[in-house]
């Protein structure tokens, strides 16, 4: 039994300039973790910040890279903070 | 306290909102300004944009940290996002404690860990016509 993961993506800063928007519905026909779904995504919109210099939020908290993706999720992928 | 705000921040009635508490000996305050050279450039103006549900948590969480980790009474830290001219204030923090040890090393970590763990993005834009950057805390990096 094959069941569809939807997810809405945020992209905040230098991710939302290289997709053009600020976030989207994905929906997946098989579960993926954070960094799969990003590896996915960083093809698509050719986004040139490595997996290495972000980190991955679901639901608005932090979690790791290897965190499965669940239905309903909202992922955000968060570029190098610069505030202060 | 932590707020994030595209109003000008009023340090002054921030720090008045932390007076009134008798067991209080020392404030101490840190504000974070833009200034016109970063890095060898003219700057002209920066952008602060945040994600809001997430910013809020993590702030919160700062506080909360500092409140258990130092001898303090009460903590509050404002950042501003939208456009910010040089000379702008762009963070308030302030510190009430009994005594200026413990308020000094709060404040201090009040500001080290939101610029780490506070999802607020800053772009620079030039005077010279250079194309904007997004800049990047060291601190802010993935510890990995």
């Amino acid at each position: 039994m094959s069941s569809t993961v939807k997810l809405t993506v945020l992209y905040f800063a230098a991710l939302r300039e290289q997709a053009g928007k600020e976030q989207e519905e994905i929906v997946l026909d098989a579960p993926l973790d954070a960094a799969a779904l990003y590896a996915l995504l960083a093809e698509r919109h050719a986004f040139t910040l490595p997996q290495s210099r972000l980190r991955a939020a679901i639901n608005h908290n932090f979690c790791p890279w290897n965190t499965a993706l669940a239905d309903q999720d909202i992922v955000a992928f968060i570029p190098p903070i610069a505030g202060g | 306290m932590f707020d994030i705000t595209e109003q000008a921040i009023d340090a002054a009635q921030l720090r008045q909102s932390l007076l009134d508490n008798e067991q209080c000996g020392a404030f101490t305050s840190f504000e974070g300004w833009v200034r016109r050279q970063n890095d060898g450039q003219r700057v002209d103006y920066l952008v602060y944009s945040t994600y809001e549900e997430l910013a809020r948590k993590q702030g919160e969480a700062v506080i909360a940290a500092a409140k258990q980790q130092f001898a303090i009474e009460d903590a509050v830290c404002v950042h501003r996002y939208g456009r910010l001219e040089v000379g702008d204030m762009a963070v308030w923090v302030g510190v009430t404690a009994g005594h200026r040890d413990a308020a000094f090393a709060a404040c201090r970590f009040i500001i080290d860990t939101v610029k780490a763990e506070v999802p607020i993005w800053k772009q620079e834009f030039y005077s010279d016509g250079q194309a904007a950057e997004w800049l990047a805390n060291p601190e802010g990096l993935p510890q990995e």
